[in-house]
């Protein structure tokens, strides 16, 4: 119907220059719907044997196996994560060991320098102490002799005065008067 | 003549493409409307969006066609 | 008729325009002259075959490497995998899940049929009711089958509102049973009617373009709609394929 009025119309009106067999609408040629038809059924099923055969089965497998594979390496990522948590909680361990052994070896050490230094000193202390009496007892000695000397030359100082003066005099009432002086 | 008076009612069918034009700003600004005041439901409406304007849409299109064949078939 | 009309109201500044917007949908025999016959070798089988090669390359040539980090060409291919097969999942529900390379294979060739139709010179296999009736049909006739195979006379429960009031449930019947065989038609003009009406009015401006003063008012107007129609071209095959699913979920799950 399309056809015969389309090409009246075409040819009355003076359009007929593109074509007799293109009336108005191609789209309602239904001469050409056989040849589109069949085309198509075949342009469909080679698109739908493409895609379900090859294209579909091997997307749905690139797809899954990419879920899988983050899932796996998510599982991964926080497996290492603990270990490195791990890793972290023993070198603070590791350092906090180390810390009280070398406060300890310090201590160590100042306790025996302490204990040298003391001994050194007790040492030192007890040989002055001795230099010391040693000094005293010859001092001693010194002042002891020095007084006898001093006593032997008062008598004989004393006997020879009063034997100058005309006196005479034992020897033992001379020393007996000046011990007795000498002590005051 | 006749043909005339076919371009004419071919005319007066593209109102029908006006018609559809309101039809499908309707539905396109009162999704808009809702998608502003609640915007996470809007993701998961998209579908019956499109699906309403393609509604709307296709008697605009079926005016159109009521003109091309007042124009080229009758 | 409109190249008469056209020309008389331009014809003293253009010198004639000529507006052919509906030429490019003319199926024409690749090779030769003739009388076009079903097995004839037409534009037709040119551009549905330029289709198949596409989506032959996209979907497996692209893949070929099975690759765990995608390739750019890979990474396409699983996003359209991945975006009809959750469309088919969220719409049509799991048990649809079978229907997937079928409602792939739909929504490839719309897809590529619409894309390639947009290449300059080309014939665009999605802008003939022939194409799209077929589609359409295909649909109608797997949803209304697989739904009798399915539920058996429980499908009928489709057209049988329960939840409405009883009085009204046979007026609700006939509408549901207009609306159900309304949809095929709707399914397939909507399909046919965007590609063909983008792209004739391209055409038409294009056909605008022969007078000097117009043509670069023209030109933009041809670029502007260029971009809706490549939004169109997907849009539409988007909306086909979730119609199909819609109408499947009907299939599998007939009460309301």
């Amino acid at each position: 119907m399309a056809t015969s009025t389309g090409d009246g119309l075409a040819d009355a009106t003076g359009v007929a220059e593109h074509g007799a067999s293109a009336p108005g609408m191609p789209q309602l040629n239904f001469d050409h719907w056989g040849n589109q038809i069949f085309w198509l059924i075949i342009a469909l099923a080679a698109i739908y044997f493409i895609l379900s055969r090859v294209a579909l089965p091997r997307i749905g497998a690139v797809l899954a196996e990419r879920a899988g594979t983050i899932t796996n390496d998510i599982a991964a990522a926080e497996d290492l994560k603990q270990k490195a948590k791990d890793a972290e909680a023993a070198y603070d361990k590791a350092l906090a060991d180390a810390r009280v052994e070398a406060n300890k070896i310090v201590a160590e050490t100042r306790a025996e320098i302490q204990a040298d230094l003391d001994a050194a000193t007790a040492k030192a202390d007890a040989e002055i102490a001795a230099k010391a009496a040693e000094g005293e007892k010859a001092i001693a000695a010194i002042k002891a002799d020095a007084i006898t000397n001093i006593e032997t030359v008062a008598k004989d100082t004393a006997a020879a005065i009063v034997a100058g003066l005309g006196f005479s005099a034992d020897d033992a009432a001379v020393s007996k008067a000046v011990t007795s002086r000498m002590k005051g | 003549m006749e043909g005339d008076l076919a371009h004419i009612g071919a005319g007066l069918a593209a109102i029908g493409s006006g018609a559809a034009a309101i039809g499908v700003g309707n539905v396109a600004g009162n999704f808009l409307a809702g998608a502003l005041r609640n915007p996470s439901a809007a993701a998961s409406q998209t579908a019956t969006l499109f699906i309403g304007i393609a509604f709307a849409e296709a008697l605009g299109i079926f005016a159109f066609l009521v003109a091309l064949l007042l124009m080229f078939a009758v | 008729m409109a190249t008469e009309t056209a020309a008389a109201d331009h014809g003293a500044e253009g010198g004639g325009l000529v507006f052919h917007p509906m030429d490019q949908f003319i199926v024409k025999p690749l090779f030769g002259e003739g009388e076009v016959h079903w097995y004839t070798i037409t534009n037709v089988t040119l551009w549905m075959a330029l289709a198949v090669l596409a989506v032959f390359a996209l979907m497996v040539m692209m893949t070929s490497r099975r690759a765990t980090i995608p390739t750019k060409g890979q990474s396409i291919a699983e996003m359209a995998y991945g975006f009809v097969y959750k469309m088919v999942e969220d719409v049509a529900g799991k048990d649809a899940v079978p229907f997937f390379p079928y409602v792939m294979t739909l929504f490839m060739f719309i897809v590529f049929a619409n894309f390639l139709g947009l290449l300059p010179m080309s014939f665009t296999t999605t802008s003939h009711f022939a194409v799209t009736v077929v589609l359409a049909l295909a649909v109608f006739l797997t949803v209304t089958i697989y739904g009798f195979m399915k539920n058996g006379a429980h499908f009928l429960n489709l057209f049988w509102v329960s939840s409405a009031p009883l009085p009204l449930r046979p007026i609700l019947a006939v509408i549901e049973l207009i609306s159900y065989f309304v949809r095929p038609v709707s399914h397939s003009i909507r399909l046919a009617g965007n590609v063909m009406a983008g792209h004739a009015v391209i055409k038409v401006f294009a056909g605008f373009a022969a007078i000097a003063i117009i043509s670069p008012v023209s030109i933009v107007a041809i670029t502007a709609m260029y971009g809706l129609e490549v939004l169109v071209a997907f849009i539409q095959a988007y909306v086909f394929t979730i119609l199909t699913c819609v109408y499947l979920k009907d299939a599998l799950h007939p009460g309301h």
